[in-house]
């Protein structure tokens, strides 16, 4: 008796199938969860908790500031330590969602008595909304294909290499929580429209929201709905669910991002924006005249009206764009709306966005580095979402395409597509495996019930003369499964490859092999900003390139006159100019710009590539494109820019060679070679008789990687 | 300019002071000076007679303002010759004193003797006070490649208001590289040490002015500020952050500092400088971290054995005169080499001062972090120190952690000496915040819990959600339903059981029994199924499922007519005593049906299982 009682128990303990596979999926989301987050941590394995690269530092010296000083403070803070004697109003140049996403995890964390720094606050945001990211892309592939789709999804975006390359621990950057917000607006505006529900549409624009406080990329989205709405009405897809999705969020959408004061009333006034406006427009005309339509019963009077209608509807919407733009109250295109456009227009126009490396037309083989088996997925994905298309599909492929085409255009682009590449292949992926599965569990039951063959119901005696057809299905099954296992597999540690060697590294601290294999490290950027920020004046003003500015304030705590945000090209210029220049002349644009110590990136001793010696003809570019008097070939020998013997003299003689160049000629850098000899180019220098009349050397780090100058005051006039 | 001002200072002192003040004579006095670091210590050895009637108990140490200005420590001990554990030595207490008829310019010091002395009794002891900022760097400014000279000042004679009857002077430098020094007579030079005396027979405050100017290359480490926090955690291990905040305070270096001559001869272009400081920490000294604001700082060793731990590090740059940086080292050392208990009270005994070598400490501040909880607080250390008392507010504190601060300015190595924390603390404490978490994670699975169960939508009254509560209905139902047909299933299986062991013992008695609760048993569960199904009938939201579950119902039925009539067949036959092979001929037929009829079945449950 009690035997069966016991049975009885641990039936109703048994688990169904619905719920088993609840618990498996639940506990897959978790693994992967948990993977995602974990995955990013190698940077802090490899090197430690700090933050990486460049912007990073802008967003940390920021966070610690808002965290410090309180949210007013932040939002009306005037910043005199960058672009002097400009300076710069921070809470109106930038997007704030980063930041007071970190702080609000820093002030949570506090409440719950977890005393942590806020820097690693700023480390970890980055992987934790990766880790987010996963579960939006699940929920996303469940609403567009199916459950398992959004499980693939969620695997696959977790260690997706061209997500990673911006989600590491330390890249405390706007991409972070940018992607995260991206795909959340994006999930919930397809829900709205698959439910045609206003709650839906309310949560998207306040996702919508978010993501323009956090990035500039919510142009793309600003563009990508109202194109995706027209798309819709083009092939007659309108329906009432899009009418209240769309309105719903591009109405409180637009209210909303007007409160970020970075965008202020680009949202009507910026030609950008305006596609929004139009769809918004258009979605009223296309509701009237359903109305009309539905009032009509005379079929030929309403194809009168409507044709009456849409013109004039048309040449309002035509005339009142000719008249904004005309009067300058719409604003035309900006040049990286341009340059996303057409891939060459910054080349010509804008060295300024053209110098910076990752936006730079992609390489077919970071393609390749960044989806690896996703960029054959995708296609088959395509194909699946055409097969069995519906809003949600339409949606998600024309996301892919446009943002592939993006991608193609620039290499920090790719980000943007990683999340759509992953979602068209997850369903390529689980649309394949179910099929196979579903063959080859029939199968088993076939064979199960193979003596009644004769009497079984009409699908199964389908299945069976299929099976007769095809002898070898499920071992054909079986081998496609393993091969897509394989696939996925292979994908799996490339990601995980990927992700320890190439973007792990926070190119603040740089690691090299030793002699004998032993890791060396270069750590010289920190130990000239730590020389800087406590052997220099508080109120020195240091001149660099604009690449280290922010740098250079975030960790040497000084003064610069041009950092990475990039808003005022003449300051660059005449940075660009100095350096370009002799050094008498440099002498004076110094002293006007109340510069006291000049900092240079050299690599001729280590063999680091990415110097200024390196950068310098974009300086000369740059300083070339609003002063006049510096032209480029004068630092080109038949083209070609050298800085050995045959270097120009102009070259030969600038301030930026003879800065980075300083005694570079008395030293051995190589066995064997002659010295001066420079390692990062393989050249020996041509100008080893450097004599510096106005600046004195004040610091050179332990492997020359960075000089700073002291820019000596005028001589006495007695 | 000082030097005259020191010398005309002493003249007045002299001038002024008024003879004997006691009958006390020094009978004999030994110093030496070391100049061999940029901490200044005199070491002296006295040996004082009592000349006068009456007994004495107290001996006066004189020092002029300029020094006792930089004097960082005084100690004075019994003198124990040598060859002795220095370890018994107890020190004499030694207290500010302001006799009458003194020169102001002068501060004066009274040492306790152990025994008083008599008429003609003798005590000889051991005076150690120790400078800092003592040496002057001359020039004050130098380039890369100079050497550092600086300059000492003291008295060739011994200051003092006792007569001197014999005292010898000697005064040890780093280097035999000497700029200049004052010659008077009796001077001697031995390499790096310069002598002076003996002299003899020398009244109370003499003096006689005596300047060194010398090369020392020794790091100028003085930490401006440092502030040491010692967290305790019952957890077994005391965590130690030190913050240093560390300039070189030797001569400020000038012009352009070229990393080519600093790397060709680190020796000579950049004599001046120190490159890296070592620290002794305790034995068993773990996790230890050396980094600053900006990050770690990779260049530093660690070196371990059980006597102790040496940390070398290197601050990111050289440290040229008048650099500055800063930076933190942390180490856990295990709680049970630091934490005691006496009488009921716990308390922690630790050094004061930091680990590193050498170091001139201009603030100390020391801040001792006792679990939450701890009460009843109170310090013994081993001199003044300012004390108060603050809170911190780390990791699952709810009103935070108490902390005893000290404060002490001008310290230096010897002041490295234990001192002592007292508190009590109830070990239960520590089983607060585990539980605080534990606490935490069970509320928020039972909020989860919570919200999974209770209905929280706004309107009871709208049509979706009365949609959703039917749905839930015809769900509960089916579910119902299948359980029903499940029991069916089983009762099928065990008709088949008694089938076989029919064929196997041919009781067929039993068999019919079985037949019989069986047929009970699915009549009772066709009865029960009947109310599932006119609910399901009518319920609007169920419609789609319908079809599927009349159709499982249907076959059920089917299969169950067709087991029947198998365990008919068989049991007729049984009773028959036909052939084994016959009744199998007659059944196969059905059998084939009745397998496919419950692979149908099976199928249907999981379809609807699906839904």
């Amino acid at each position: 008796m009690s035997n069966t009682a016991g049975s009885d128990l641990l039936k109703t303990f048994k688990l169904k199938t619905k719920q088993q596979e609840l618990l498996i999926r639940v506990s897959i989301l978790c693994l992967v969860y948990i993977l995602a987050f974990i995955t990013r941590l190698f940077s802090v394995l490899r090197y430690e908790s700090m933050i990486h690269e460049f912007d990073p530092y802008f967003n940390y010296r920021t966070t610690l500031y808002l965290t410090q000083n309180g949210f007013y403070d932040f939002w009306n803070w005037f910043d005199s330590e960058s672009w002097y004697p400009l300076g710069r109003i921070i809470g109106g140049t930038l997007y704030p969602g980063l930041m007071v996403t970190a702080a609000l995890i820093y002030r949570l964390l506090h409440f719950l008595r977890f005393a942590v720094h806020i820097r690693e606050v700023c480390v970890l945001t980055a992987p934790f909304f990766a880790s987010n990211t996963t579960l939006v892309a699940y929920f996303f592939g469940k609403e567009i294909w199916d459950s398992g789709a959004g499980l693939v999804a969620a695997i696959l975006i977790a260690v997706c290499p061209g997500y990673i390359s911006r989600s590491v621990a330390g890249s405390y950057d706007n991409e972070g929580v940018a992607i995260f917000a991206l795909l959340f607006t994006f999930y919930l505006f397809v829900k709205a429209v698959n439910t045609g529900s206003l709650a839906w549409g309310l949560a998207s624009a306040f996702g919508y929201f978010y993501m323009v406080s956090a990035w500039g990329g919510y142009v793309f989205i600003i563009n990508l709905i109202p194109l995706y709405v027209l798309v819709l009405l083009i092939t007659g897809r309108y329906s009432m669910r899009l009418y209240v999705a769309y309105n719903c969020m591009y109405v409180l959408g637009m209210l909303l991002a007007m409160q970020i004061r970075f965008v202020g009333f680009q949202h009507v006034q910026s030609g950008e924006h305006m596609a929004a406006m139009g769809v918004f427009f258009l979605m009223q005309v296309f509701y009237f005249l359903d109305w009309v339509k539905h009032m009509l019963s005379d079929t030929k009077l309403f194809q009168a009206f409507l044709r009456i209608t849409v013109t004039c509807a048309v040449a309002v919407g035509g005339v009142a764009l000719g008249v904004g733009t005309v009067s300058g109250y719409i604003s035309p295109w900006t040049g990286r709306f341009y340059s996303l456009l057409d891939p060459t227009y910054a080349k010509d126009h804008i060295p300024i966005i053209a110098s910076v490396s990752e936006h730079q037309p992609t390489a077919w083989s970071s393609f390749m580095f960044d989806f690896h088996i996703l960029l054959f997925l995708f296609p088959a994905g395509v194909y699946f979402c055409f097969k069995r298309l519906s809003d949600a599909t339409m949606f998600i492929v024309m996301y892919g395409l446009t943002s592939l085409y993006f991608a193609g255009v620039m290499v920090r682009l790719i980000l943007v597509a990683t999340p759509a590449v992953c979602l068209i292949s997850a369903i390529a992926v689980s649309a394949t495996v179910k099929n196979l599965t579903v063959l080859l569990r029939s199968k088993n039951k076939v064979v199960q019930t193979g003596s009644t063959k004769g009497t079984s119901s009409a699908k199964a005696s389908s299945k069976a003369s299929l099976d007769q057809s095809q002898p070898f299905q499920k071992n054909g099954a079986m081998a496609l499964l393993f091969g897509a296992f394989y696939l996925l597999s292979k994908y799996a540690t490339h990601c995980t490859w990927v992700t320890s060697e190439a973007y792990s590294s926070p190119s603040i601290v740089l690691a090299a092999r030793g002699a004998h294999g032993n890791r060396v490290i270069f750590d010289d950027y920190r130990e000239a900003y730590f020389w800087l920020r406590q052997n220099t004046p508080p109120d020195a003003k240091v001149m660099s390139w604009w690449d280290y500015g922010y740098q250079i304030t975030a960790m040497g705590n000084r003064t610069v006159i041009v950092d990475n945000n990039t808003w005022n090209n003449t300051h660059i210029a005449t940075v660009g100019r100095a350096m370009s220049s002799y050094e008498d002349e440099a002498y004076e644009i110094m002293r006007s710009l109340d510069v006291d110590y000049v900092l240079v990136v050299f690599g001729g001793v280590t063999g680091y590539s990415s110097d200024d010696i390196n950068k310098f003809l974009w300086m000369v570019r740059i300083g070339g494109g609003v002063f006049p008097v510096i032209k480029e070939p004068d630092y080109l020998v038949n083209g070609e820019y050298r800085v050995d013997k045959g270097a120009a003299p102009k070259m030969l003689n600038c301030l930026m060679y003879k800065l980075c160049y300083y005694r570079f000629g008395e030293l051995v850098t190589e066995y064997g070679k002659p010295p001066g000899y420079d390692r990062a180019r393989g050249v020996e220098i041509g100008n080893k008789d450097i004599k510096l009349e106005h600046l004195e050397e004040a610091f050179t780090t332990s492997n020359w990687i960075v000089r700073i100058y002291k820019v000596k005051p005028p001589n006495n006039r007695w | 300019m000082e030097i005259s001002r020191f010398c005309a200072l002493l003249f007045t002192i002299s001038i002024l002071a008024s003879p004997a003040l006691s009958d006390l004579v020094l009978s004999k006095v030994d110093r030496r000076i070391y100049l061999t670091s940029h901490i200044v210590r005199i070491s002296s050895t006295l040996k004082v007679e009592n000349a006068g009637p009456e007994t004495v108990s107290e001996v006066l140490l004189a020092f002029p303002e300029l020094q006792v200005k930089n004097m960082a420590y005084l100690m004075a001990t019994p003198h124990e010759g040598k060859g002795r554990v220095k370890n018994s030595v107890v020190a004499l207490p030694v207290e500010v004193t302001n006799p009458k008829d003194m020169p102001p310019a002068l501060t004066f010091y009274s040492v306790s003797l152990p025994n008083s002395l008599a008429e003609g009794d003798s005590f000889i002891f051991d005076v150690l006070a120790v400078f800092t900022h003592a040496l002057r760097p001359i020039p004050e400014q130098i380039t890369q490649a100079d050497i550092q000279l600086v300059v000492y000042q003291e008295s060739a004679y011994y200051l003092s208001p006792y007569a001197v009857k014999v005292q010898s002077l000697s005064v040890k430098l780093p280097d035999s590289r000497i700029e200049s020094y004052t010659k008077l007579e009796n001077t001697k030079i031995h390499g790096s040490e310069i002598k002076y005396g003996p002299y003899e027979n020398l009244p109370e405050f003499s003096y006689s002015p005596i300047v060194v100017h010398f090369e020392s290359n020794q790091p100028f480490a003085v930490a401006q500020e440092l502030v040491r926090e010692m967290e305790i955690s019952h957890w077994g291990n005391v965590q130690v952050t030190e913050h240093y905040k560390l300039i070189h305070g030797g001569a400020q270096s000038k012009g352009e500092f070229s990393r080519l001559d600093f790397q060709a001869r680190p020796n000579v272009r950049g004599a001046s400088a120190f490159r890296y400081l070592v620290a002794n920490l305790p034995p068993r000294a773990h996790s230890v971290y050396y980094r600053d604001e900006i990050g770690n700082i990779s260049t530093s060793h660690l070196w371990g054995d059980t006597k102790k731990t040496e940390l070398l590090i290197e601050p990111r740059y050289p440290m040229f005169g008048g650099w500055r940086t800063a930076f933190t080292i942390g180490y856990g050392v295990p709680l049970k080499d630091f934490l005691y208990e006496s009488e009921g009270k716990r308390f922690l005994n630790i050094t004061f001062s930091s680990p590193i070598v050498e170091l001139v400490i201009d603030t100390l501040i020391v801040k001792v972090v006792l679990p939450e909880g701890s009460s009843e607080i109170s310090l013994a250390a081993p001199f003044t120190v300012k004390q108060w008392q603050e809170t911190k507010i780390f990791h699952l504190d709810i009103d935070g952690r108490p902390v005893v601060a000290l404060e002490k300015s001008n310290v230096v190595p010897e002041h490295n000496q234990y001192f002592q924390v007292y508190y009590k603390f109830n070990k239960l404490s520590m089983l607060r915040e585990p539980l605080m978490l534990v606490s935490g994670f069970f509320f928020l699975f039972v909020a989860c819990i919570v919200y999974m169960h209770a209905d929280i939508s706004i309107s009871k009254s709208s049509a979706s959600y009365l949609a959703k509560q039917q749905w839930e209905e015809v769900q509960a139902a089916i579910q119902q339903v299948q359980n029903i047909i499940g029991r069916c299933l089983t009762t099928h299986d065990k008709l088949e059981a008694s089938l076989r062991d029919l064929s196997r013992t041919g009781d067929v008695q039993a068999c019919k029994a079985a037949r019989k609760a069986a047929d009970g048993l699915l009549k009772e569960l066709s009865k029960e199924l009947k109310p599932l199904l006119t609910f399901l009938q009518s319920s609007p939201s169920a419609a789609q499922v319908l079809p599927k579950v009349e159709e499982l119902v249907a076959k059920e039925r089917e299969l169950q007519e067709k087991v029947m009539v198998k365990h008919t067949t068989v049991v007729d036959g049984y009773e028959k005593k036909s052939g084994a092979r016959d009744i199998e001929n007659r059944v196969a037929l059905q059998q084939q049906k009745l397998v496919a009829l419950r692979q149908e079945v099976d199928d249907l449950l999981e379809f609807i299982d699906e839904i």
